[in-house]
């Protein structure tokens, strides 16, 4: 136990006397987080919209009023029949339009029911997601409005409808997106490294020479960065939350505990490779390559994983940062329980005894 | 073995208990193959070898206990201060600076002044004597040295052979590697290895003793022409340059030397001395080196 308390000791002073360490393990994570949150959270100003009022009473009359009078929208045309809706989106300026069903206003008024349709143009899905959340806010707002001052409570339905990308699930992707990425940099990355190093400074000689066991030296290696993509994710969580408003409905130690195990997986990804590299440099080159790309590109962070072709939509089944950002997007997003992803848990827990049983056995007790 | 290389060949060897040994070989020559083999981080392709009674391929977390390695490269922890280094490798093999102070005194007092400074920004010698602190801080039986002179200033590489002498005296048992061929009269008995075989192994003294032909240091006032004219003279067996002298050697042990006198005059060679010499630890290794080669042509 002392030997392993030394280590983990040796293993903190290195983090904490590289600079570079402790860039990437804190500067970094926070940096990307704040840069796609602004990034995809940007305010909207004068978007471009048509108007098809198939009604044209007071009411519509006032919701677009109401919807204009916001610095959101510009009013680029109004339409006159649903097949106009198509060409105006081709054209590319126009970025929503709003159809009013037709005898809107009488519909709210005395069946207390009345349908609007959102159409949006979600070849840039972030956009095409705010435009609907301003449309609907205020919509809801003049409903509210309505209902005071009628004493009547008027339901108006608002049908949303996403164009060219309809499969577009959340804008919420990016604070559980970055954090797959982040917890795969900190994790596999910086284990893998750190071991590579070992071997290629030659201090894995001395170290092999000691009464040290492999178990030693490999949970010697995991621990101190084990905590720090702790610290990392619980920041991540915090400011996702408080910062961008990502709600967290589900329960919170459900998400801390899915995220210790995508931790944990990700750490014996990094000893994996730390067994077959024998530089920094190939160790780095292998998790980049390996780990970090298929995260950002196939874990559906930024590709939805349903819009991709059926060969990388299977490969994506083997890759954990997938499983991971499903959960957790459940169990923030949706608010979904235990015994609603148990089933995506069991293959993490299942990744995690075969790639630990795969690293201990690949780990050399002597030198190649 | 490196891919299809043979670093080692059919080596067989055996050192005493107590006994201040040295690998003497050129860079290449297999020495560090070998350290790895006995410290139990290589497998050899065949063949057998035991340390202290423990089988390097079988009873490797023994043998792992009771040597002290110290390998070819620096290879402490740069961004750890010299007290860091030792203590974490006092703590990995269980004791504590503190339990071992004595044993390592002799080594450490000379770095302790600079204990808080990163290993890192040591100078060459002090690097070296702090891996050898940290080598010996759980009282091995055995310490394996490779090369721990390379690249050592002249002074600190005095200081290191005198501390391996105050480390001798205290019953440890101390294999060495050195390309220095000065540093194997300072060996209990050292073995001469190339091309990863052992050309002879024996006490230093017993080995000059083996060269058998007598050997002249020739000097004269342009050494560079003296090395040439002597190269082609029909009675050489050996002639290199060492120092500011030309070590020469005949092929016939009773050669007269008035007939190279003579010739040396004839080309013209000024101030020219001519005194048979001792032969040194190199004399026998170019010496063997040769017969290697000669054999191996054959």
């Amino acid at each position: 136990m002392k030997r392993f308390r030394a280590f983990v000791v040796k293993e903190f002073r290195h983090m904490l006397r590289d600079p570079r360490t402790m860039l990437i393990l804190f500067a970094i994570p926070v940096i990307q987080l704040l840069l796609f949150g602004y990034v995809i959270s940007t305010e909207i100003k004068n978007a471009h919209i048509a108007i098809l009022d198939n009604s044209n009473d007071e009411i519509t009359q006032k919701i677009t009023n109401k919807l204009l009078a916001s610095d959101y929208f510009i009013l680029d045309s109004r339409l006159s029949s649903i097949k106009e809706v198509e060409p105006a989106f081709k054209k590319g300026i126009i970025k929503e339009v709003i159809v009013f069903e037709e005898g809107f206003g009488r519909k709210l008024l005395q069946e207390n029911k009345a349908s609007m349709q959102i159409l949006t143009d979600a070849s840039d899905p972030n956009l095409a997601n705010l435009l609907d959340i301003y449309t609907r806010s205020i919509v809801s707002a003049y409903q509210q409005e309505l209902s005071k001052s009628t004493l009547k409570s008027g339901l108006i339905n608002v049908e949303f409808r996403m164009f060219y990308n309809e499969e577009l699930k959340s804008a919420f992707l990016f604070v559980p997106g970055t954090m797959a990425l982040i917890l795969m940099l900190i994790s596999a990355l910086m284990t893998s490294v750190s071991i590579a190093r070992e071997k290629e400074l030659g201090t894995m000689e001395v170290l092999l020479v000691s009464p040290l066991r492999p178990i030693q030296i490999i949970l010697g290696k995991v621990v101190p960065y084990m905590t720090l993509a702790f610290v990392d994710m619980m920041a991540i969580i915090l400011i996702g939350h408080f910062v961008f408003g990502v709600p967290i409905r589900g329960s919170s130690f459900l998400l801390i505990g899915t995220g210790t195990l995508f931790i944990m997986l990700a750490l014996t990804l990094g000893i994996l490779i730390s067994t077959v590299s024998k530089t920094q440099q190939v160790a780095m080159l292998i998790s980049m390559v390996g780990l970090m790309l298929p995260t950002i590109l196939l874990s559906g962070f930024i590709f939805p994983i349903e819009n991709m072709p059926k060969v990388l939509q299977a490969f994506s089944f083997v890759l954990p940062p997938r499983w991971f950002l499903n959960t957790i997007k459940d169990i923030m997003l949706k608010g979904a329980g235990f015994f609603d992803i148990w089933p995506n848990l069991l293959v993490m827990v299942g990744m995690l005894i075969f790639f630990i049983t795969l690293s201990v056995k690949k780990f050399k007790i002597r030198l190649e | 073995m490196y891919g299809e290389v043979r670093a080692l060949d059919n080596v067989s060897f055996e050192i005493s208990e107590g006994e201040l040994f040295g690998f003497i070989g050129p860079d290449g020559a297999g020495k560090s193959s070998l350290f790895r083999i006995l410290t139990s981080l290589l497998l050899a392709t065949s063949g057998k070898a035991t340390l202290c009674g423990f089988d390097t391929e079988k009873d490797f977390k023994n043998i792992r206990n009771i040597t002290g390695y110290m390998p070819g490269r620096f290879s402490l922890y740069s961004d750890l201060s010299v007290e860091e280094n030792l203590e974490f490798f006092a703590t990995v093999f269980g004791t504590s600076i503190k339990e071992n102070y004595d044993l390592i005194h002799d080594v450490y007092c000379q770095i302790e002044p600079f204990k808080t400074r990163l290993a890192g920004k040591l100078s060459g010698g002090m690097k070296q004597k702090l891996a050898l602190s940290c080598a010996l801080i759980h009282k091995p039986r055995v310490l394996i040295l490779d090369e721990p002179t390379t690249g050592v200033d002249a002074v600190s590489r005095k200081e290191f052979w005198e501390l391996l002498k105050g480390l001798k005296s205290k019953g440890i048992t101390i294999i060495v590697s050195t390309p220095y061929m000065d540093e194997a009269q300072l060996c209990d008995r050292v073995a001469l290895i190339q091309h990863g075989k052992i050309l002879a192994i024996d006490k230093p003294s017993e080995i000059t003793k083996s060269y058998e032909r007598q050997l002249f240091g020739i000097s004269s006032e342009n050494i560079h022409k003296l090395l040439v004219d002597l190269r082609v003279y029909p009675g050489v067996l050996h002639a290199y340059a060492f120092g500011q002298t030309i070590h020469y050697t005949g092929k016939d042990t009773t050669e007269n030397l008035d007939n190279l006198w003579s010739y040396l005059k004839e080309c013209g060679h000024a101030r020219l001395e001519i005194n048979p010499i001792e032969p040194g630890i190199e004399d026998v290794f170019i010496d063997l080196m040769q017969n290697e080669k000669l054999s191996v042509e054959q």
